[in-house]
């Protein structure tokens, strides 16, 4: 069944995108990231103009990590002060993202930049989080047990100034890596269309040493809210949310977020951040093959933009 | 509605021609006319392409010539004109990459032909340079014009190359059919992403591959019902749309765990 997509101007199948989102949101429910990491490529993949992808992206993500926060909040494992200095620092770097968005978009080099940021971030995060599951799979195998959270042991991000306790997650750190991290993760929320779980979460674990139940749910609570923003400049700025399109990726997506969820449990940390790493390396593969193969058309058209 | 006084003016006259066959000896010059049964279209949800029927008559035509089949006539559907910048990927370190770019300006977005006979067939090349008629004759000015001339021909002509690859510019020979002596019907292709706003269809009549006579009518292309409200509101109330995003999105993430929960 055909439907028009009233901002991306063309027609699309609507079982594809209830497909898509129901997909998508079977794995973020599982992994604990809000799914634009998948959603955007898939969408620009199925001849979403990258820039409508990116804006609509958002506006899915806030839907899937809504309905995943409501789940962590019922089981007490967020964060909320932490995912308020992640997010101080998320709106900060989603309004800086949407200038350089505006600007690529301009110079007709923004399906490269967002293809580029997605190659290497995903390639570099998914890489990593298989080298470190794998070990850690490899150690509970041979019987040593998983040493995940070494106390005592810190890195130099623990000797930074401006210290500030997070009781839910026993944390006593440094406010300026928490701003920077969220900082960064708008900026990429913003030019990606993502919420930046699939960053956000090894880098709490990795860098800060969050325990890793409270991560997905602090890290869910301050997407929702970069994401929110996103969407909001987007539209104002650029006109380029789709809510036809993303009610149809968000109602698969929550469906399948529930689903997802339950089926998460079921697996070892080790076992999904492996699943997750190789799920992310395929997405990076794909759009890094798109790169370097020789295009069907060598030539592009496209508006100018009245300024 | 002028298209509607229009159609309805073929009509008749086509009556007038089929009730009088005796007519004055007297040469007169032909005249075309075309008619559009209406002055708009809208694109609904479902919209997939459609065809647009354009009908019109030939007035004082020669019945000799009719007979022959040596009138000719093109039917030309042209969308509103707006600024395009084309884009040539290279590849930079093994990645391809836009670089050299080309802005024209005043570029029709789509432009639909039908014939009653292969363009070739119809008169020579120079005429149709003349008439500026076809998506190969088109003046499409380069907004720089220090470029070289082999640089804009090839980026026009990789233009025309894409238009017609997303069947916005189309062809259809034969689409235009002789109903009568007098009156004819031309079948004109909407691509499923035609443009919207205001469209000129215009009508040249040849007789022996001749230049006659030009007739035009104007077509407005809308979106219509709650696709075009979502667009207009998008642009018009811009932040408020995107609280309305952002609020549908957290709604449907409330309403999908209290559905579909699993804990």
């Amino acid at each position: 069944m055909g439907i028009y997509l009233p901002i991306a101007e063309i027609s699309v199948n609507i079982f594809v995108l209830l497909a898509m989102g129901a997909a998508v949101g079977f794995l973020s429910g599982m992994f604990g990231v809000g799914g634009g990491f998948l959603i955007t490529p898939l969408l620009i993949f199925y001849n979403i103009p990258p820039a409508i992808a990116v804006a609509t992206g958002a506006n899915q993500v806030i839907a899937s990590s809504f309905s995943g926060a409501l789940s962590h909040v019922k089981r007490g494992t967020l964060d909320f002060k932490l995912g308020g200095v992640l997010l101080a620092g998320g709106i900060v770097g989603s309004t800086g993202g949407i200038f350089v968005f505006g600007f690529l978009r301009r110079l007709g080099q923004l399906d490269l930049f967002i293809s580029l940021l997605y190659v290497v971030l995903l390639g570099t995060v998914g890489g990593l989080m298989l080298v470190e599951s794998v070990n850690a799979l490899r150690a509970t195998r041979s019987g040593a047990a998983p040493v995940l959270k070494k106390s005592g042991q810190h890195n130099w991000i623990h000797r930074l100034p401006l210290k500030m306790r997070f009781r839910a997650s026993k944390l006593f750190v440094s406010v300026i890596p928490v701003l920077g991290l969220g900082a960064g993760i708008g900026f990429l929320s913003s030019i990606m269309g993502v919420g930046g779980g699939f960053i956000m979460v090894p880098a709490l674990i990795y860098l800060l040493k969050v325990p890793t139940n409270v991560v997905v749910g602090t890290s869910l609570f301050q997407i929702i809210f970069t994401s929110a923003y996103t969407t909001l400049v987007h539209a104002t700025t650029n006109q380029t949310v789709d809510v036809m399109l993303a009610f149809l990726l968000m109602a698969g997506g929550v469906a399948g977020a529930q689903y997802g969820a339950k089926a998460g449990q079921r697996l070892r940390g080790e076992q999904l951040r492996a699943l997750l790493a190789l799920l992310v390396l395929a997405v990076a593969i794909r759009l890094a093959i798109d790169l370097f193969v020789t295009p069907p058309n060598l030539y592009s058209l496209s508006g100018v933009d009245p300024t | 509605m002028v298209g509607l006084r229009a159609f309805l003016a073929v009509a008749s006259l086509s009556l007038f021609a089929a009730s009088s066959p005796g007519k004055a000896q007297t040469p007169v010059a032909e005249n075309i006319q075309i008619g559009l049964s209406t002055d708009h279209v809208s694109i609904t949800a479902g919209f997939s392409g459609a065809d647009l029927t354009i009908f019109g008559s030939l007035e004082n035509a020669d019945p000799l010539v009719a007979r022959q089949g040596r009138y000719d006539i093109i039917v030309v559907l042209e969308g509103p004109a707006r600024p395009v910048v084309v884009r040539r990927k290279d590849r930079v370190l093994g990645i391809w990459i836009n670089l050299e770019s080309e802005t024209f300006e005043n570029v029709p977005v789509s432009y639909s032909v039908a014939t009653t006979r292969p363009l070739q067939d119809v008169t020579d090349p120079n005429s149709y340079k003349q008439l500026s008629l076809g998506a190969a004759n088109i003046y499409m000015q380069p907004a720089d014009d220090g470029d070289s001339p082999a640089t804009i021909q090839e980026f026009t002509a990789a233009l025309r190359e894409r238009k017609t690859a997303t069947g916005l510019y189309s062809e259809n020979v034969g689409g235009v059919q002789f109903l009568s002596q007098n009156l004819f019907r031309a079948t004109v292709r909407l691509a499923p992403n035609v443009p919207v706003g205001t469209h000129k269809a215009r009508a040249f009549l040849f007789k022996s591959g001749l230049f006659i006579k030009e007739s035009s009518a104007q077509l407005e292309i809308r979106k219509s019902g709650f696709e075009q409200s979502i667009f207009r509101i998008a642009h018009d109330y811009s932040f408020l749309y995107g609280v309305f995003a952002v609020s549908l999105a957290m709604l449907t993430g409330w309403l999908g765990r209290l559905v579909f929960r699993k804990d």
